[in-house]
């Protein structure tokens, strides 16, 4: 039912998405079919006589307890699935990423070598930080901050969430990734990349749904397009919510260390 | 009551009325005109999204300093979305709905004379007026209405500086909506008093109809989930105007750090959907009260399993009040909070099931008379299991974090509860219009009404799944900044022609609704041939609702169609025609179903 999971974790995700989607789907058949085909079937006339029929234990015995089976296995995936993503304890070496949002444009920053971010706080917003780092902590001394971010393959990305202003929502719709930034409290979530975006592109389904596009942007005489995946906000956070987006980009690994290597560090660029 | 006649002036007969069942047309019509309101605004943001770069005379003529060459603001996209999920969540599916059935039925069906306070009843119309009232002026405010949402989230909702409908749109959003809840809560207590106590003689609790059960137990859960979101409202409105830092912490906006510290923008969101998620069923429960009488009379079949019934709205009600995290998964609240969540809400597939298992086998080997109310209310029961359904994927925490707040949450909730509510209560016209107004409504026009109605409700919300799925996030004044979402752009475009379809469509009902009132054909004292107490009112109003005394009640609400011989589908009727009155005493030898 959905594009393509771009992250290793998301891969459970589909296979739970399709076994509910079957199941619904199925089920939907079923009842609608029914709903209709007795409305017609047994449509009034003067001659039909309806059966009175009031309750059957065994029926109703039946269809309490069938769904509460089939939803003791939903439940119980859905919640093996929904640990699985939610904990970040056990991934060695994780890449750490702070994304830092405000009405209306993400950023993001890098924990440098030390792998551990310096904190931050609202109150420490001027000039060049415009992430309100707190400098005299010693662990943001390397930190690095960009505007695009860059994902490795194969690793696994530890996410911290910030906003300075409105609630936000970092959601990486290829990734099945998504989680609110809330001001006052760091939130957090993770997974690991499974395609860059070069494979991405080269996919079949990502090549027909670009061909798509492409017819469309080509009769409006626009830039043609060429996927890259994307970070989006989905919390409604003010006028221009529509368009509060960043590109991500995901690579192999000694090309994102090579890439990272180039960007300047905090001390670097605040003094 | 009927033995001291007051001398009844227009005021105190049609205004200031104590009598429940002017106060339910009150309700009813006032609902409507906000309804109207609603559904224009969303035809209106529907053209915005089907074609953004386009100009529209009637945006210009509409919108007045909010657009720019007939082309909206964003922020008023915005706040269209906003004000016409508040209306229609609150003004019409909980006041137009149980304000006008609940006021209507319970005095009727139980064998009351009136409610238990008419004076409250009374009180909880005209505050329910006048938070409509101030819900209106807010939309005229020079910074436009409130825009952060029918969630009203803060910090967006508390700070002018993130977006102008925070201002002074905002605070009259606030004002509305606490009065709002006054009128819900002193209709609620009225209505949980008057079941409790002023039963007629012979009516048992099991013997009450399923519409009553169903406005009961809504009532219920308005008491216990209502105050909650004034509490949060009232928090809300210090932060805004007494600067205090119930939700908000950490805060740098326009070029400032804002002193606000500690809050956190979680706590509303768990108190908003601690009310926030029972609504949805204090929204639906009364349709589907509604539609359990009118699908069994129209049957002519007892509802099937009617402790059943009973026993899922009495599960749906309790479980509702513990399944509000389901909105929150990905709030950044503890992932734990999230699993226990998944497993509360996913319980609720349970009862729901067997409500729709049952209104199915009630359908069948029927004798089913297809009138609009009838139509309506199986109309209900497809959008609810489609809509229903689909929140085994939202409930899901592991699938809801990949398409919370897209479309497909959109389709859910506008199919499970919008639609469905707003079918049981168009059903819930036709099958009492003739009670309400002494007249019958036109069936031609009230098919019409049905088939352009659920064709428009699927068109426009069956896409939206898809759209969803892609990964288009709700709440996006246009999507053409996301080139990945172009191919989109042609189903946004069907989507709008079946609103604008669906919307100008329900002319064929508004127009039946008000020359019916007046050229309607007489109607019967029974015209549905159906066993619930209020058939046996006479069809000229009067107060105290029967001449003499009050009816007593021998029997539950369903014997439809029995037999002699109850083994003997062949056998004649027991009572000589295919329904028995609740006030008709058991034959000798008769087994109470």
């Amino acid at each position: 039912m959905l594009p393509e999971s771009a992250s290793i974790e998301g891969e459970h995700d589909d296979n739970l998405f399709d076994i509910t989607f079957w199941l619904i789907g199925v089920v939907q058949f079923i009842m609608q079919f029914l709903i209709f085909y007795f409305t017609f079937k047994y449509r009034g006339s003067k001659d039909r006589k309806a059966k009175f029929y009031a309750d059957s234990h065994k029926l109703e015995f039946i269809w309490t307890v069938t769904p509460a089976i089939v939803l003791v296995v939903l439940i119980g995936y859905g919640l093996w699935q929904w640990n699985n993503v939610m904990d970040l304890s056990d991934s060695e070496d994780p890449v750490i990423i702070e994304v830092y949002s405000q009405q209306f444009n993400w950023k993001a920053r890098y924990a440098g070598a030390d792998n551990t971010l310096g904190t931050g706080n609202v109150n420490f917003i001027k000039g060049m930080n415009t992430m309100g780092v707190d400098m005299s902590d010693k662990n943001a001394a390397d930190d690095k901050q960009v505007t695009e971010l860059y994902l490795p393959k194969g690793r696994k990305v530890h996410f911290r969430f910030r906003s300075q202003d409105v609630l936000h929502s970092a959601y990486m719709p290829h990734f099945r990734a998504q989680m609110n930034c809330v001001p006052g409290m760091v939130t957090q979530f993770g997974f690991t990349p499974k395609y860059t975006t070069q494979e991405m592109r080269d996919l079949p389904e990502v090549i027909e749904k670009s061909i798509g596009i492409n017819k469309i942007r080509r009769a409006k005489g626009e830039e043609l397009y060429i996927f890259d995946y994307l970070l989006l906000c989905n919390k409604i956070c003010g006028a221009s919510h529509y368009n509060m987006q960043m590109k991500i980009t995901v690579v192999e690994e000694d090309e994102f260390d090579e890439w990272l290597s180039l960007q300047p560090t905090l001390t670097e660029v605040i003094k | 009551m009927s033995e001291h006649h007051h001398k009844e002036t227009f005021v105190t007969k049609y205004i200031f009325s104590q009598d429940h069942k002017m106060i339910s047309k009150q309700f009813l019509v006032t609902g409507m005109f906000m309804g109207i309101i609603a559904v224009l605004m969303s035809m209106l943001f529907r053209l915005q999204l089907a074609w953004p770069d386009t100009s529209f005379s009637i945006v210009e003529a509409f919108l007045g300093s909010h657009q720019t060459d007939g082309i909206m603001d964003p922020d008023i996209y915005l706040a269209l979305v906003t004000i016409h999920g508040t209306i229609m969540v609150f003004f019409v599916l909980t006041a137009g709905l149980s304000g006008t059935f609940s006021n209507l039925l319970i005095p009727l069906q139980i064998g009351a004379r009136d409610m238990a306070s008419g004076f409250l009843n009374m009180i909880s119309y005209w505050l329910f007026f006048l938070s409509s009232t101030v819900m209106l002026i807010s939309l005229f405010v020079e910074a436009g209405p409130a825009s952060a949402g029918w969630t009203v989230y803060p910090p967006l909702s508390a700070l002018p500086q993130a977006i102008p409908g925070s201002g002074m749109g905002m605070t009259l959003w606030l004002v509305s909506m606490a009065i709002f809840i006054a009128s819900s809560l002193i209709g609620a207590l009225n209505y949980i008093v008057t079941v409790l106590n002023l039963r007629t003689k012979g009516m048992t609790m099991t013997r009450l109809p399923l519409t009553i059960w169903a406005f009961f137990v809504t009532a219920i859960i308005g008491v216990v989930s209502f105050p909650v979101l004034l509490s949060a409202s009232l928090l809300l409105i210090f932060d805004r105007s007494f600067g205090t830092s119930f939700y908000l912490s950490d805060i740098f906006i326009s070029g400032e750090v804002l002193h606000y510290q500690g809050g956190s923008p979680v706590l509303f969101e768990h108190l908003f959907w601690f009310l926030g998620h029972p609504e949805v069923y204090i929204v639906l429960l009364p349709a589907l009260g509604i539609t359990s009488e009118i699908i069994s009379t129209n049957s002519r079949k007892p509802i099937f399993g009617y402790r059943a019934m009973i026993g899922s709205i009495l599960a749906i009600a309790f479980l509702s009040t513990i399944v509000w995290g389901h909105h929150m998964f990905i709030s950044g609240m503890n992932p734990f909070l999230g699993s226990v969540f998944t497993f509360t809400t996913l319980l609720i597939a349970i009862p729901s099931a067997v409500k729709a298992f049952n209104y199915v086998t009630t359908l069948w080997k029927g004798n089913l008379q297809l009138n609009p109310a009838m139509l309506f209310s199986i109309g209900l029961v497809s959008t609810f299991v489609t809509g229903g359904l689909t929140g085994l994927v939202l409930g899901d925490s592991a699938l809801d974090i990949a398409i919370h707040d897209t479309y497909f949450v959109v389709a859910h909730f506008h199919l499970v509860m919008g639609v469905s509510a707003i079918f049981g209560m168009y059903a819930g016209i036709y099958h009492w219009f003739p009670k309400m107004y002494g007249k019958m409504m036109n069936k031609t026009l009230g098919y019409w009404h049905f088939w352009i109605t659920i064709i428009c409700a699927y068109g426009v919300f069956w896409p939206m799944h898809f759209i969803g799925l892609a990964g288009l996030p709700r709440r996006y004044y246009t999507n053409t900044n996301f080139p990945m979402f172009n191919d989109l752009a042609d189903i946004n475009v069907v989507i709008t022609l079946f609103a604008l379809v669906g919307g100008i469509g329900q002319i064929f009902f508004i127009a039946n609704f008000f020359i019916s009132i007046y050229r309607g054909e007489k109607a019967t004292q029974n015209p549905w041939k159906s066993n619930t107490l209020e058939w046996t009112t006479p069809v000229e109003h009067i107060h105290g609702n029967w001449p003499g005394k009050l009816p007593e009640v021998h029997r539950w609400a369903y014997d439809y169609s029995k037999r002699v011989d109850a083994d003997d589908d062949d056998s004649d009727y027991l009572h000589g025609k295919d329904f028995v009155l609740q006030t008709t005493p058991l034959l000798e030898g008769e087994e109470p179903s």
